[in-house]
């Protein structure tokens, strides 16, 4: 018999090996979350079970914008109330998290799953893009945002969509690059910069 | 003497992986430390001070502070940004394929200033001319040349003798040009152009702005561009990840 199993009891070690898992979860770590839950009423940890099981289960990606949602259409496609000609276009579910706390903007969503990188081997195939262009072959759109995140990778796929879209005739904006809101100047580099006084605006 | 705490050094930032909930862990290249790892804090905030100092394929100065496992870039202030390379998609995308280059030929903490100079001066070519092809070519071959692995295209790798302006073939394996005869029994060679040969020679030989004055032709420059890839590949054992979007760009998205 190895140290390990006088120690501790088969449940407890899978869990920890579970636990252990996730990111920054070291085994100590582990170690307290997993006597944590063997001390908790059998309330709360059923509730965390079915929680972790819920979540694989009862979620899907939408199959129009491809958000993870739990009802297909997601309830922002489903909204009667949003603007239908307007996608607004994302790298992960949840830069839409943001957007949303604006209240400024009522149009569609349309999730990538990425960006393209290419030194790690992720192209176009690898991202909802696809999907993006049947959405638009509908001719219900009039305006798509790129909202790829602005750096390096997020900016070559802006272009890349730019590329694709174009051809479409729907109008394609990108959202503002520039200062952010309590930033110092200072600290602020060229690329910034430059782009702050590109698209500048009359006051 | 302990070393001290910080130091300084430029570095041209080649790669970037995200660690935990908004660091990063850059990979540089600097001319006296070779290739290098280090943890950029707080980079993915909108409100980072290092941020865009930090952003690949840009040529920094930086301030590092000596970390337990990696060093921690503490301050950062840009050289060159590139910016003509990162508002264009072809370039951009032959910048990260160089980076990707140096990245898998380069070990760790090897002081190789021409090195670092070589690739300084593809990004600054990269970012004053639209047409790259000519300086993709001749960053591969130096790259080669520096690494020692220049391709023998004087003499015939086989038998010595020198090549006759003959229909020749090129080895990867043998890393450079064997003649007529030889080739013919080399079943991985390819055949090469006299234009090829001579255009590869000239490379080995001169520098950027001549190496960029050469006109070449559609044909000739997918033949430069195979026979060097393909040598490439053989030296890592492995196609570089970047070539395949390099491919779709070139025959599939529609150009501007």
């Amino acid at each position: 018999m190895s140290a390990d199993s006088i120690s501790t009891a088969e449940p407890i070690a899978r869990l920890i090996e579970e636990f252990n898992k996730l990111p920054g979860i070291g085994p100590k770590s582990a170690q307290r979350l997993t006597y944590h839950l063997l001390r908790a009423p059998a309330s709360e940890v059923s509730a965390l079970a079915d929680a972790i099981k819920n979540l694989k289960e009862k979620l899907t990606l939408c199959s129009v914008c491809l958000n993870i949602t739990d009802s297909d259409p997601c309830a922002t496609c489903h909204d009667e109330e949003r603007d239908h000609t307007k996608i607004c276009i994302v790298e992960e579910p949840i830069d839409i998290l943001p957007l949303e706390r604006t209240k400024k903007y009522k149009g569609l969503y349309h999730v990538l799953h990425g960006v393209i990188a290419p030194a790690d081997g992720i192209g176009p195939d690898e991202l909802k893009i696809k999907e993006l262009l049947s959405r638009l072959n509908d001719g219900l759109v009039t305006e798509v945002i790129l909202a790829t995140n602005p750096n390096l990778e997020g900016e070559a796929t802006a272009m890349y969509l730019q590329r694709l879209i174009a051809p479409l005739g729907i109008k394609i904006t990108r959202l503002a690059r520039g200062l952010p809101y309590g930033a110092d100047l200072e600290y602020a580099d060229d690329v910034t910069l430059s782009r702050a006084l590109e698209g500048r605006q009359e006051m | 003497m302990t070393a001290p705490r910080t130091y300084q050094t430029e570095a041209i930032i080649i790669k970037r992986i995200k660690l935990g909930e908004a660091d990063r862990i850059l990979t540089l290249y600097t001319p006296e430390l070779g290739k290098l790892k280090a943890v950029a804090k707080g980079t993915r905030r909108p409100r980072s001070k290092l941020g865009g100092h930090v952003e690949l394929l840009t040529h920094s100065r930086l301030m590092l502070a000596r970390g337990r496992n990696l060093d921690i870039i503490t301050q950062a202030q840009t050289i060159d940004n590139f910016l003509p390379i990162k508002d264009d998609l072809e370039r951009v995308s032959r910048g990260l394929y160089i980076s990707e280059l140096v990245d898998s030929f380069t070990g760790e903490h090897i002081e190789d200033r021409q090195l670092f100079h070589l690739l300084l001066e593809t990004l600054k070519q990269l970012s004053l001319s639209k047409d790259c092809e000519s300086a993709m070519r001749y960053f591969e071959l130096h790259l080669l040349d520096h690494l020692g692995y220049r391709p023998q295209l004087q003499h015939c790798t086989n038998c010595n003798s020198p090549l006759k302006p003959d229909s020749n073939f090129f080895s990867s394996r043998l890393g450079g040009v064997l003649c007529h005869d030889c080739g013919f029994n080399e079943p991985m060679a390819r055949p090469i152009s006299l234009n090829a040969l001579k255009v590869l020679r000239l490379w080995q030989n001169c520098d950027f702005t001549a190496a960029r004055r050469i006109r070449i032709n559609q044909d000739l420059a997918v033949e430069l561009e195979q026979v060097i890839r393909e040598y490439i590949k053989y030296l890592l054992e492995k196609q570089l990840k970047s070539t395949a979007w390099l491919d779709r760009l070139k025959h599939e998205v529609p150009q501007k």
